[in-house]
This record gives structure tokens, C-alpha cells and sequence, in this order.
């Protein structure tokens, strides 16, 4: 099967996607109205609401949402064949992300401009909020830790990225410093960096001085490391602690002085990555190697996995968050929430179609695809070293050799991801600080109390589960429980667009079908894994994820009973909607 | 014609970069200003403020800002009955 040919019609369907299902619910269902004013003019601040430009809103709202997750889900989620996860991630978007995001942001700008949280608080009631509160707080700790294990992974399996990455931290101080206290603008500046990155990548790609591989220091694979743990483990024990004392000293430091600018850096590495990933498809042409499907995946079944495991990139709720809590206040005109909310969407699906492009074509043969493919575990701890050398793979189209392109993947994936980590524990922070205040803890709320927690509960859960590699190494076991973590945060959302469409008399079907089938999902995989598989009594015990999944479990049952119910009551009252 | 629509998509992706730039200008002088705003009416909140009648007069010229500002603090209505602006 010819790779371009997949990744065309990919692109077709969600051309079609923009050009007429959204067309429909913008005009039939949510009925925008171009003369509505919007938060953004009746509240114009200059700082929060301020009237932005369709397409530079929108290019805010993609670089905001798209990160290493479009790419880590998809990666992992070909495992069962190429087909299966392909039509999720068409499909979802299409369908499902497009909806979310795009009504999420209607929803929010028809309400002042306010979050979904405080939409949940106001739709639902106050228990609402605090369930969204403890959905999102579990959603970043797992964001955590899961990143924390990616950027430690990729540190040991390509250390000519580690000195790059390093770098772009010194880099991106001295763009805040230039940008904030000596008012440089800073396209340029963040174009030096960006080549001073990439110039190092290609050197330390080139001299293995330059590399730093831990596990090489310590004598290769199967030497003795500290604390009488492998190699390996050691090396992702200290890569962990590393990060988490970065993270830590990142997220107290004032925005503009290193995330903003690592933003800056990011956005152009978000064009670089899709540019090599769509021209060296279109240089190379490619043939499709991995299965259509895989019969063998017999160890855990696609359904309803896959619809968990692609989250991000098919649907996903953190989204909303950035819809509802961003953009909202800056759209012009209510009309233009078709363009930013339904197309920031199909800018994460393009994204996950290449990272499935770049992992389907990598092989030689089907064979050396299930050889590597062999099992779920295998394919959730492989999965994105098969992104990154695949994606290196479609780069050598554009000239580029495959070990230089392989560090500039690897950095590209990193830095997405170190910036994640950065402000999932400041979003962490706040929700603790919240939780505290909530709860008449005052101590909680101050930062680096509140900082400690977040570091030191996302540290812990990294390590505790035991990977092939042992210690540190199984961060990649908790991958299915973000994915459910965020599918429920998608299904409140769709939930609260629902309840809003309901109250005005519109057709909710849009909204509703996506939030029962992600529900759906989502409650199955949780009873199959949570009972079957992690309980006492199941095949693979573990009192860790069966924890958290038996949490996750209760809130997605919890969110159910709460739809029927607000969805079978008449209650019509407009509270504060405006229409 | 190519070159023009070249530098629009240049210029609109420097916006996009900028934006939070900008907001956090924004914000960081916002902060400011109610920092003063807080010092001039600080006899509000209890500290005593050797100046006060004469930063009351400042009130006609202020009282938009004013709301603004306790909306901001988390304060629904004025704190001060003899400051109605809403």
C-alpha cells in the first residue's frame, strides 16, 4: 500500500470534514451569528480579551494543543494494524475532536468567556467542579510521569539529543531576556536558537564525545549500576531526577523567562517536524509495510483500547481547556470559532496521521514490523523509538542522514514533551493551590508547597512501575490510564454542549453520540483493565493502576449517571446563557 | 504577488508568536497599575494613607478603572459604599 496515497486521503476526509460537516453545525446547529459580540470586544481588556485575527488565533490554539502526544498515541496504537488506527484518528476528528474543540469554544464565548470548569460549576453544580478539578489533577500527574518516562527513554535510546535539549534551555533564557527587558523582537532571536539547536545536533550526532549515554558510562547494558539496580534502570532513575529537578526550578520560574520562550523555539520545531514528516513522505513515497491488521494482537484486544490509546490526535479534552480558556476571549467574530476551534483540531489529526505514516513505513517487512510489534507492552515501550527512526527515515528523503535526522526528531519530540512537563506541573500547582483553598488547607496553596507535591507525586508514580528494564522503565503502564483520563475530561465537555444545546431547543445528537461511544470506551477498558487485569484477583496484579483506574472508573460512572439525569430532567432555565 | 502573500503569512506568523508575549506585557503592567491603585485607595482595606482626600479626588477620573479593578480582586460589588460604580 502506497504511503502517500493513505495520507491523501487522510487529508481529503478531513478537508471534507471542514468544508461540510462543520459548515452544518456551525450554521444548523450552533447557528453563529456574525454580528454577535463576542467576549473579546465586551470585555476588551487588552490583556485576557483582546479581538486576534482568525488565522493568528488559530496559529496560537494549534501550537498550544499539538505536543508529543498526536504523536506517542498513535505510535503505540498500530500495534493492532495501520487500518484500525487510522480511521480513529480520520474519524475522531472528523467527528468527535472537531466537535469538542469547536464547541467548546462556542460554548465558552456564548458565556462570557468563561473555562469549562466554571461552566461544569454553573451547568452542573459545585460537585461538578471539584470532579473536574480531581479529573484534570489526575490527568497532569499522569501527563507527568508519562513525559517524564518519554524524555528519559529517548535520552537513553539517542543521547546525541541530550546536549541539544540542554542547550535550548540557556538559549531560551537569553530570548526571554532579550524579548522581555530589552524589547528585541523575537522572530529572530528564536531562529538563532533554533539553528544553534540544530547545529549542535548535527555535531553531537556526529562525535560520540558529545553523546551523553549514561548507560555507556556505566559499561553497557548488562553492567552493574548504582544503588545495585541495572544499568538501565540506573540511567532512568537519574534521567527522572533530572527532569523532575528541572521541572521543579521551570515551573516556579516567571513564564516569561523560560516557557514562553521555549514556546517561541517550539512553534518553529512544530513546523520543521510536519515539514519533514509530509515532504519527506512526498520525497521518498513510501510503501506501507505494517499489517492492515493484526491478527496476532491477541493480548489485548483493539476494542476498545485503541479508542483509548489514541487520544490525543483523535479527541481529547485537554483541548476544551485551551478552547474555553484561551481562545474564547480572543475570537473577533463568533463566526470565526468554526476556523480556530474545528481546524485546530485537524491540525492535531494531521499530526497523528504522520506520526502513523512515519511508524507504518519504518520496516523493511511485515515480519521485522511484528518482530518489534510483538505484544501491547512491546508496542508501548518501542512505540516512539519506531516514531523517531521512522520519521528520520522520511527525512533522509529531504537529504538529510538518517542519524542527524534521528536527533533532530528526537529533540523536536522532547522539547514538546519538556514543555508539557513544565506547564502540567503549573497547571498541577494551581489545582492543588485550589484543592487547598477548597478544602481550608491553606498550606496548599503556597508555590513551592504546592510545587513539592506536584514534583514528588509525579516522580513517584514514574518509578514505582517495573518495566522490562526494571526500575523507572514501566512509565509507559500508565499511558492507557491518561488516555481515559482524558476522554473523560472530553466527555464533561461534550456533556456541558450537550445540556447548552438541549436548553436552547437544538438538535444534541452531534455532541451526544461522541459522548456516549467515548464514555462507552472508556467505562469498558476501565472494567476490563481495572477488574480483569490490575485487581488482586486479575491477570496481571497491580495495586498502583488498579488504584488509579478503580478512581478513574468511579468519576467516568459518576459522569454518566449525572448526564442522564441532567439530560432527562426538563429543566429549561436559562442560567445565564445568552442567546 | 507570491512574495506579497509570502510576507502577510510572515508577518501573521510573527503574531502568533508575539500574542502571549504581549499578553504577558499586558498583564504585568495591569499588575502594576493595581498595585498603585491599591496604595492610592490603601484606606479601603484598612491602612491608614496620609493622602487619602486628596487621591479621593482622582475618583471621577478613575471610577471605570475603579470597577474594573475590584471585579479583578474577586470583589462583586464596590467595597466602599461611597464608591458606586455599580
Amino acid at each position: 500500500m502506497n504511503a502517500i496515497a493513505i495520507a491523501a486521503i487522510g487529508l481529503f476526509i478531513f478537508i471534507l470534514g471542514y468544508r461540510f460537516y462543520s459548515k452544518f453545525v456551525a450554521e444548523k446547529i450552533f447557528r453563529l451569528d456574525p454580528n454577535y459580540v463576542t467576549p473579546a470586544h465586551r470585555f476588551k481588556d487588552g490583556v485576557d480579551f483582546v479581538p486576534t485575527n482568525k488565522f493568528v488565533l488559530w496559529g496560537h490554539h494549534f501550537t498550544s494543543v499539538a505536543g508529543a502526544a498526536p504523536i506517542l498515541g498513535p505510535a503505540i496504537a498500530v500495534y493492532w494494524g495501520w487500518l484500525p488506527a487510522f480511521i480513529w484518528v480520520v474519524l475522531g476528528t472528523v467527528f468527535a475532536a472537531g466537535v469538542h474543540d469547536f464547541g467548546t469554544l462556542v460554548l465558552s464565548v456564548r458565556n462570557k468567556g468563561q473555562s469549562v470548569g466554571t461552566l461544569a460549576n454553573k451547568l452542573i453544580g459545585q460537585r461538578a467542579k471539584i470532579l473536574f478539578l480531581f479529573i484534570i489533577l489526575i490527568l497532569v500527574l499522569m501527563l507527568n510521569a508519562v513525559f517524564a518516562w518519554v524524555i528519559a527513554n529517548l535520552f537513553i535510546t539517542n543521547p546525541s539529543s541530550v546536549l541539544p535539549v540542554f542547550i535550548q534551555i540557556p538559549l531560551a533564557l537569553w530570548i526571554g531576556h532579550a524579548v522581555y527587558k530589552k524589547n528585541v523582537k523575537m522572530l529572530v532571536p528564536s531562529i538563532i536558537a533554533l539553528a544553534i539547536m540544530y547545529f549542535v545536533a548535527i555535531v553531537s550526532a556526529k562525535v560520540e564525545f558529545l553523546q551523553i549515554d549514561l548507560v555507556r558510562y556505566m559499561g553497557g547494558e548488562d553492567a552493574a549500576g548504582l544503588f545495585g539496580l541495572g544499568a538501565v534502570s540506573t540511567a532512568f532513575f537519574i534521567w527522572i531526577m533530572v527532569l523532575m529537578v528541572y521541572v521543579y526550578i521551570a515551573s516556579t520560574l516567571p513564564v516569561w523567562k523560560l516557557l514562553q520562550p521555549r514556546d517561541f523555539i517550539n512553534s518553529h520545531q512544530l513546523i520543521v517536524g510536519l515539514a519533514i514528516l509530509y515532504l519527506g513522505l512526498l520525497f521518498t513515497n513510501p510503501e506501507i509495510t505494517a499489517p492492515i491488521t493484526n491478527p496476532g494482537a491477541d493480548d489485548v484486544s483493539w476494542f476498545p483500547l485503541l479508542f483509548i490509546t489514541i487520544a490525543c490526535g483523535a479527541i481529547s479534552g485537554f483541548h476544551g481547556l485551551v478552547s474555553s480558556g484561551t481562545s474564547s476571549k480572543q475570537l473577533d467574530k463568533e463566526t470565526d470559532a468554526r476556523f480556530v476551534g474545528y481546524s485546530g483540531a485537524i491540525g492535531e489529526g494531521v499530526l497523528a496521521l504522520a506520526a502513523i505514516i512515519a511508524v507504518v513505513t519504518l520496516f523493511p517487512s511485515k515480519e521485522d514490523f511484528l518482530a518489534t510489534y510483538s505484544s501491547f507492552g512491546a508496542a508501548n515501550a518501542d512505540g516512539l523509538g519506531s516514531f523517531v527512526a521512522g520519521a528520520s527515515q522520511l527525512a533522509t528523503g529531504l537529504g538529510l542522514p538518517s542519524d542527524i535526522a534521528a536527533t533532530i526528531v528526537s529533540i523536536i519530540v522532547v522539547s514538546f514533551a519538556a514543555t508539557t512537563l513544565d506547564s502540567a506541573v503549573r497547571l498541577m500547582r494551581y489545582i492543588i493551590a485550589e484543592l487547598g483553598v477548597e478544602y481550608k488547607v491553606p498550606a496548599l496553596a503556597k508555590t513551592h508547597v504546592a510545587t513539592t507535591i506536584a514534583v514528588t507525586s509525579s516522580a513517584a508514580l514514574v518509578l514505582i512501575p517495573e518495566g522490562p528494564n526494571g526500575f523507572g522503565s514501566g512509565g509507559y503502564l500508565l499511558w492507557p490510564l491518561f488516555g481515559t483520563a482524558n476522554q473523560l475530561l472530553a466527555g464533561i465537555s461534550l456533556l456541558l454542549i450537550s445540556i447548552w444545546l438541549k436548553r436552547l431547543g437544538r438538535n444534541y445528537m452531534i455532541t451526544i453520540i461522541p459522548m456516549i461511544f467515548l464514555l462507552f470506551m472508556t467505562l469498558y477498558a476501565m472494567i476490563q483493565q481495572v477488574i480483569f487485569q490490575w485487581s488482586w484477583w486479575g491477570s496481571e496484579s497491580n495495586t498502583l493502576l488498579f488504584v488509579f483506574g478503580a478512581i478513574i472508573m468511579g468519576f467516568a460512572i459518576w459522569i454518566i449517571l449525572t448526564a442522564i439525569s441532567v439530560l432527562r430532567s426538563n429543566d429549561d432555565t436559562k442560567i445565564d446563557l445568552e442567546d | 504577488m507570491m512574495l506579497d502573500k509570502m510576507k502577510t503569512l510572515i508577518a501573521y506568523y510573527e503574531e502568533v508568536l508575539s500574542m502571549p508575549h504581549r499578553q504577558e506585557i499586558a498583564r504585568e503592567l495591569r499588575d502594576e497599575d493595581d498595585l498603585f491603585l491599591l496604595l492610592l485607595y490603601s484606606e479601603m482595606i484598612g491602612i491608614p494613607n496620609p493622602v487619602y482626600y486628596y487621591t479621593l479626588e482622582l475618583y471621577p477620573y478613575m471610577i471605570e478603572k475603579f470597577h474594573d479593578w475590584h471585579l479583578r480582586m474577586g470583589m462583586e460589588k464596590s467595597p466602599l459604599a461611597g464608591m458606586r460604580c455599580c
